[in-house]
């Protein structure tokens, strides 16, 4: 038996991005386990629902995550419409759509980014984040915001975007897409890269299950579970197949963000030719009472939405179980038995993203 | 395997093509015209009903009737617009042009010359309401 | 059992274990735990979500103020987490949680639970 020692991880570490906390029992170089802690971020979002009426939790929602933004403000209006029995207008359906999967565009670009920089691969990193740096000035063109949107309301979105925006953000991407393609094709060939994401943090499929696993942890692990398939927003209209790969492994996590990369794009190009032309927002009137539980499909994977509302404008509980928050068993179990050198690497598999995780 | 020198491509790429990034405080940065800079007022529009100041989220808007003062914390703003949002006489809209950072918050104050109509509506009222009787 | 609404299905205590290894067994994961204290009730309300591919199903279990309710954490590893924060930021007591963090998942300078601080 070697010698044990526990190593305080974070919660400043050069390759995290946003701070967690873990403490890393170790025997020599091998990790036997890891207790994490979270909440040096935490802001208390969900209680400001006493303080802030349902119609601005809207900007709250959206804040709960500057990568996610624009799916936390869609999550929590899809809950309240659902409440208030609220029909949204077709197009407002497909605009939500479109800018989702432009966020999961550039959550997936700056996830890889992250990842190269994780294992050292600098130029890769800066590669990535170029291409991410176009889709963000088209978020700035469409909605006014790089980061946060704001085009979110109850009932609709507040922007619309005309034909010829729509036409010109496909041909961006159709143009982006070959250097996304030279660009992805290094990850999943260059030998450096496989040597540091094959065969490494493996979580098999029932684990995942049984860790309560979401999104691309889970389905690297086989498992064919996309809430996209539920068919909010505009997807029950298009045509999409869900990703998987039956590695387990890291690599097979950086693939599937790879291929949903590609899946985006073709999914925004459907959308642009299918939009139909209606209305952007219907007038919503009243307060919310009831319940309801929404599931949208995030880059980072499956959030959970549970509004509970009374009656007031004042919400009774808004909760949201974000994809971070879920995976975080699933990844104390891939640490578990892994090389210390690996841990930032396996922390960058899930695409933690710690300020959803708080709240 | 089977590539010599597989980064060469991208080196003469890199070699022959303008950055990808900007001079930027030598070349001004263009906002696309949508961008949410800054908070602007029409005065002249405005009628002091408070809608904004009750509907800013972060509380950064302040409406005094009786001093006749609109005022904007801009550093407490969040750009969000849901004050432009909710302006019955639309006299709110966000630009362009972010608010420069300084060494303490302050707030910017517009004086609005909005005349209340006040003693003339009052008998109009009670005379409609006769009329409809 | 008492349904709610749709997929939200009202329990007691005691149904809670079955459900729960009916859920295990026929392999539905834990989506989530959410802890309430609505104004208006007075209790804690706990629902525990499950879901299996696109299937979801919500279990309510209420509890008063100090009652304890029975930890699912040897049947669902992730549950950990989930009670561990329900205790810490709502003051809900969980028996037996199979790794106690004590208050300490969490690593906020403010004082913990938020609930107690309301009912002041």
């Amino acid at each position: 038996m070697g010698n044990r020692s526990v190593v305080p991880y974070g919660p400043q570490h050069p390759v995290l991005p946003e701070p967690i906390h873990l403490d890393l029992v170790l025997e020599d170089e091998k990790v036997l386990a890891a207790i994490p802690s979270i909440g040096f971020i935490h802001r208390g979002l969900e209680s400001l629902t006493s303080k802030k009426d349902f119609n601005e939790m809207v900007y709250v929602a959206e804040r709960i995550c500057g990568i996610c933004s624009f799916m936390h403000g869609m999550g929590y209006c899809m809950a309240v419409e659902d409440i208030m029995n609220v029909e949204v207008p077709r197009r407002a359906d497909y605009l939500r759509t479109i800018w989702a999967e432009m966020s999961r565009l550039h959550s997936h670009l700056l996830w890889l980014g992250l990842l190269a920089d994780g294992f050292g691969f600098e130029s890769l990193f800066m590669h990535s984040w170029r291409l991410r740096e176009k889709i963000l000035d088209m978020f700035e063109a469409s909605t006014g915001g790089r980061v946060i949107f704001s085009v979110n309301t109850i009932g609709g979105v507040l922007k619309d975007m005309p034909a010829d925006m729509l036409n010109d953000f496909v041909r961006q991407l159709n143009e982006m897409e070959k250097e996304i393609r030279e660009m992805t094709d290094i990850f999943l060939t260059d030998y450096t890269v496989k040597s540091r994401l094959v065969d490494v943090g493996i979580i098999t499929g029932e684990d995942a299950i049984r860790r309560g696993a979401v999104g691309p942890m889970m389905r690297a692990s086989g498992i064919n579970v996309d809430m996209r398939k539920n068919g909010y927003a505009a997807y029950n209209e298009l045509d999409f197949e869900v990703i998987t790969s039956n590695k387990c492994d890291s690599y097979a996590r950086c693939e599937v963000r790879i291929g949903e990369i590609f899946q985006s794009i073709d999914i925004i190009r459907q959308c642009v030719a299918k939009i139909p032309d209606t209305e952007i927002n219907t007038k919503v009137t009243g307060m919310p009472n009831g319940e309801s539980f929404i599931r949208v499909e995030q880059p980072r994977g499956e959030a959970f939405y549970h509004v509970r509302a009374n009656g007031t404008k004042f919400l009774d509980r808004f909760r949201v179980r974000t994809p971070t928050f879920a995976n975080i068993p699933a990844l104390t179990q891939t640490l578990q038995g892994c090389q210390y050198g690996d841990v930032p690497l396996l922390i960058l598999t899930i695409d933690p993203c710690i300020s959803c995780t708080e709240r | 395997m089977g590539q010599f020198l597989p980064f060469t491509k991208q080196v003469i790429k890199n070699l022959f093509s303008e950055p990808a990034t900007t001079q930027y405080p030598f070349v001004a940065r263009e906002y696309p015209e949508r961008t949410r800079g800054h908070v602007d007022i029409n005065k002249d529009g405005c009628i002091l009903c408070g809608m904004c100041m009750r509907s800013c989220p972060p509380g950064a808007i302040t409406v005094d009737r009786a001093g006749k003062t609109w005022s904007i914390n801009r550093f407490d703003c969040v750009q969000c617009g849901y004050c432009v949002e909710k302006c019955p006489k639309k006299c709110l809209s966000i630009t362009p042009g972010y608010q420069e950072p300084g060494p303490e918050k302050f707030a910017y104050t517009v004086e609005v010359p909005y005349e209340p109509p006040k003693p003339a509506a009052k008998p109009a009222a009670p005379a409609q309401a006769a009329s409809a009787e | 059992m008492q349904e709610l609404k749709k997929d939200l299905y009202l329990i007691d205590k005691a149904e809670l274990l079955t459900v729960i290894m009916e859920k295990k067994n026929a392999l539905w994961r834990l989506c989530q735990i959410c802890c309430s204290y609505p104004k208006a009730e007075n209790h804690f309300e706990v629902t525990y979500s499950f879901a299996n591919g696109q299937d979801i199903a919500n279990y309510r279990l209420i509890a008063e103020r100090e009652e304890e309710v029975p930890s699912i954490s040897r049947v669902y590893k992730s549950a950990i987490f989930y009670e561990n924060e329900m205790h810490e930021l709502w003051g809900l007591h969980v028996e037996n949680i199979k790794q106690d963090f004590h208050d300490k998942l969490y690593r906020i300078d403010v004082e913990t639970p938020f609930l107690e601080k309301e009912g002041e």
